[in-house]
């Protein structure tokens, strides 16, 4: 339907200008998802540095200040770099798309959210070479110990607030695209889930950022101006900055889970051709986890001593979030259930995706037990656990939703025994690198050390080994993905049989420019 | 699409059994730890206890809603020729799912609740010690007893980077533990001095971080002799992972005949700082002090670490005027790493350490300080 109509549309710029000048939210959607691979090899690579120092005791490869510099890199590479990013390409694809309008409500501005990212990206692997390097101080960047860090410290401030406007713009984008640009008939409550998960996402995104900026820029002048926002002996409060930080750093970890929840929710009905089990239901715990998320930030700070009533406030808020996030769970089984289920490689991603999140899920509800949270704390049980919600959840949906939508994308079929191959590879390189780490942090490993005592050297060789094949396995999925662009079996414009929704009322590949004209909703 | 499923099926059970070979011999040989230490406290037993009636509870609901998961993953296929039911949705089941998982958290809460109420009681201790973290050590004061000392890695550098074999407490293991009696509820005050660290020793089911400018209480009672074992748990820096914490719990009577040793060593030390050392002395008991407390950021060969630690091989402060440098040694420089060592440090080692930084790397000035000189400069 759409063709004929844009078909003298489809002519655009060539060479480099096409994509510095781009205002094509398809364009713009997949820099992002190239620049979000890019920033998962160079995160992925400091990770098996990582891994490589901790294949046994004793320093091998690394000096313990290098090693911090790893592993805070490493955590904000992949949450800023990888994880944000990634989904806000497959918004910038996807989300027009599946509400029938032409673009971005804001094209340029959507440029400039993507084009400010390479160079945040850039400074924040700059600050390597800095002198004295990068901070060692974790992705948290506490102070008193963010204080003592030298000048590669300031651009990461930099580099996080850049990033931030990133944020901020392309959620504004978001926000004023959905609020305004559904085609006429798409009322709220007939949204597809991921654009639901987004917008909601994407409120928090607005909430939060400025929060880390707040506290960033707190850091900056305690470093510079002499401030002292943080430094008890000028009567600051160290622990100001964590309350802070977690303030947005809790609903930073929904900001990367939400619109993974979105993507189960497109990809489940589908492969079990059969609607969404709950879609109510689903929309107002996506909600109630937003507003809950702003309620619980202290879970992650039991052990700096804050008052007993407030102890059990964030541990009774802490628990209440299993509930609407179990209903989701719940809702993802009963879709399956009773369905005509086959499993295509996104459908297993997205199995995985909610099998595994599920174990994240539940560690999370041991950690908001604040007295046992004392055991688990900053150990790599801990590690274990947020690798579980993260990798599981967010990495997994977005290899999944790649799968997914990557014949509307390039109009080819990618290669489902690969697909299945990387698939396989993934689980066993997944569950083996994180699954033995429950069991060092309970048999007391601190996270964070280069070096351990001599009890944690199996489990940790398992850790090694498993991450190495979790890092291959992705090369595979690059070798996919490109082969898939080059060519392969052509996709029909529905793509696969169970698919609902406008996105697969368009042909594969997606015209340049799809609903110049609004569809029709019944 | 069945046949590629089952296909791809089987290459991955022969992956995961490839990998199950290679590792069986190390599962085979190794001593795993999959849950908590032993515990040695009241609260560690509730601790342990109660991480397993959560964990149990978690296990139930996940084999629950996944075994119905899976059963519909292998009946509700479509290369079954399953035919897709169209519900989709159910008040009744949904308002239940709902409600059941509230009641179960409450009953979670309640005896997490009574367990916080108990940990965060520390009143009627028989004893107080104050923790303080430094970047990278602990010191332990005895209040009431008025003991106090610093406690700092013992395992050798050479273990570290590989040149000797590894004892079995690599890195777990101090030059001087704490010492607490069994039996007593003993208070701890726990502070930081530079930056946060976290004493934890899982035995005792303790962690509380130590942040600069603030005191938190926590108390244990150990029920039985032992040495116990932890770490520093908050990333405080480059050496993080080589603060250890060992805790000897002892008698009530070796306790007491501990504190009279510590005292008299205190006397003695006194008694030391009042005569006047040879060069070769200082020299050797300063290169012990420096490869203790120095060593972390200065390095073995003095050499420090560019842009981050200085030298002191060469350096303007080692060579220069005495003064200068007892001064930076004593106070610290402010803004930097570098601490005030004249409240960690005794008259003779600041002696000792200074003359042995300003004849050793090169430095050969030939200068020694004596304990006496230190003294003059407290006042
Ligand atoms: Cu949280
Ligand atoms: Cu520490």
């Amino acid at each position: 339907m759409a063709t004929a109509a844009t078909a003298h549309h489809e002519e655009h710029p060539y060479g480099i200008t096409r994509w510095l000048y781009t205002t094509n939210h398809k364009d713009i959607g997949t820099l992002y998802l190239w620049f979000s691979f890019a920033m998962a090899i160079v995160g992925g690579t400091m990770a098996l540095v990582i891994r490589a120092e901790l294949w046994q005791p004793g320093l091998q490869i690394v000096e313990p200040g290098f090693f911090n510099q790893m592993t805070a890199l490493h955590g904000l590479i992949m949450v800023f770099g990888l994880v944000m990013p990634a989904f806000v390409g497959l918004a910038n694809w996807q989300i027009p798309m599946m509400i029938g309008a032409p673009d971005m409500a804001l094209p340029r501005m959507n440029n400039w959210s993507f084009w400010i990212l390479p160079p945040a990206g850039t400074l924040l692997l700059l600050s390597l070479f800095a002198p004295g390097g990068a901070p060692q101080a974790g992705w948290t960047l506490y102070p008193p110990l963010t204080i003592q860090m030298g000048m590669g410290m300031d651009f990461v401030i930099l580099s996080v607030h850049m990033l931030g406007i990133s944020s901020v713009l392309g959620s504004i984008n978001i926000i004023a695209t959905i609020l305004n640009m559904r085609a006429p008939g798409l009322t709220l409550m007939k949204m597809p889930l991921f654009v639901w998960t987004w917008l909601v996402t994407a409120f928090l995104l607005l909430a939060a950022i400025p929060v880390l900026a707040g506290a960033v820029t707190m850091l900056l002048t305690d470093r510079h101006f002499g401030t002292h926002f943080f430094n008890a002996a000028g009567g600051g409060d160290p622990v100001m900055f964590q309350h802070v930080f977690w303030f947005f750093g809790h609903p930073e970890v929904y900001i990367l889970v939400l619109p993974a929840f979105g993507v189960f929710s497109q990809i489940i009905p589908t492969f079990s051709r059969k609607p969404l089990f709950g879609y109510e239901s689903m929309v107002y715990a996506t909600m109630s986890i937003a507003f809950l998320s702003f309620v619980v930030w202290a879970h992650h700070m039991y052990t700096v001593g804050m008052p007993t009533a407030g102890e059990l406030f964030f541990m009774y808020t802490t628990m209440m979030i299993a509930v609407p996030t179990g209903v989701k769970v719940f809702n993802w089984v009963a879709t399956m259930w009773r369905g005509s289920l086959s499993f295509e490689t996104p459908m297993l991603y997205a199995i995985a995706g909610v099998f595994l999140f599920t174990i994240g899920g539940l560690s999370g509800l041991m950690l908001s037990i604040t007295p046992a949270d004392f055991q688990y704390h900053d150990t790599y049980f801990v590690v274990a656990h947020f690798h579980y919600v993260i990798f599981a959840g967010s990495v997994l949906a977005i290899i999944g939703a790649v799968y997914y939508w990557m014949p509307k994308w390039t109009g080819h079929m990618y290669n489902e025994t690969l697909g299945k191959w990387h698939f396989w590879l993934t689980m066993i390189g997944f569950n083996l690198t994180f699954f033995p780490q429950h069991f060092l942090g309970l048999a007391g490993m601190p996270r964070r050390i280069p070096d351990y005592a001599l009890q944690f050297t199996e489990f940790n060789q398992w850790s090694t080994v498993g991450a190495f094949i979790l890092a291959l396995a992705q090369l595979l999925f690059l070798y996919i993905v490109i082969q898939t662009i080059r060519g392969g079996e052509k996709a029909s414009g529905r793509v696969w049989e169970g698919a609902e929704g406008l996105e697969w009322t368009v042909p594969s590949p997606a015209p340049y420019h799809t609903f110049a004209t609004p569809p029709k909703i019944r | 699409m069945a046949k590629w499923f089952i296909r791809t099926t089987r290459a991955a059970v022969a992956i995961v059994a490839a990998v199950g070979m290679l590792l069986i011999p190390t599962i085979a040989a190794a001593e795993y730890g999959f849950d908590f230490q032993r515990p040695v406290t009241e609260i560690a037993h509730d601790l342990l206890w109660l991480h397993h009636l959560i964990f149990i509870i978690c296990v139930i609901i996940f084999v629950g809603v996944f075994g119905v998961m899976f059963y519909s993953l292998a009946a509700h296929r479509k290369s079954r020729g399953h035919k897709a039911a169209t519900f989709h949705e159910s008040t009744r089941l949904e308002v239940v799912w709902t409600i059941i998982p509230f009641f179960i958290l409450v009953g979670m809460a309640y005896p997490s609740t009574t367990t916080l109420l108990k940990m965060d009681d520390v009143t009627n201790s028989d004893l107080t010690v104050k923790i303080t973290g430094h970047q990278w050590k602990w010191q332990y004061e005895y209040l009431d007893q008025d003991v106090s000392f610093f406690s700092v890695l013992a395992t050798p550098q050479a273990q570290i980077h590989n040149e000797a074999k590894k004892d079995p407490h690599y890195l777990l293991e101090v030059d001087k533990p704490l010492v607490l009696p069994v039996g007593k509820k003993v208070r701890f005050l726990v502070t930081g001095a530079d930056v946060i660290h976290a004493w934890w020793v899982p035995q005792l089911g303790l962690k509380k971080d130590a942040i600069p400018g603030f005191i938190n209480e926590i108390w244990a009672r150990i029920d039985e002799p032992g040495t116990y074992r932890g770490q520093c748990a908050e990333l405080c820096g480059k050496d993080h992972g080589y603060m250890p914490i060992v805790v000897q719990a002892v008698s009530d009577e070796e306790f007491k005949t501990w504190i009279g040793e510590q005292k008299k060593l205190k006397v003695a030390a006194a008694a030391a700082a009042e005569r006047s050392w040879s060069k070769e002395e200082l020299i050797e008991h300063g290169k012990e002090i420096y490869n203790k407390t120095c060593v972390a950021c200065h390095q073995a060969n003095g050499k420090g670490v560019p842009g981050v630690f200085p030298a002191i091989a060469g350096s303007k402060i080692a060579t220069g005027p005495v003064d200068g440098h007892l001064n930076i040694v004593m106070n610290g420089k402010p803004g930097t790493a570098m601490q005030a060592f004249a409240g960690q440090l005794n008259d003779v080692d600041l002696a000792a350490v200074v003359s042995y930084e300003r004849n050793a790397f090169g430095n050969n000035t030939g200068d020694v300080v004596q304990p006496s000189q230190v003294k003059a400069l407290r006042k």
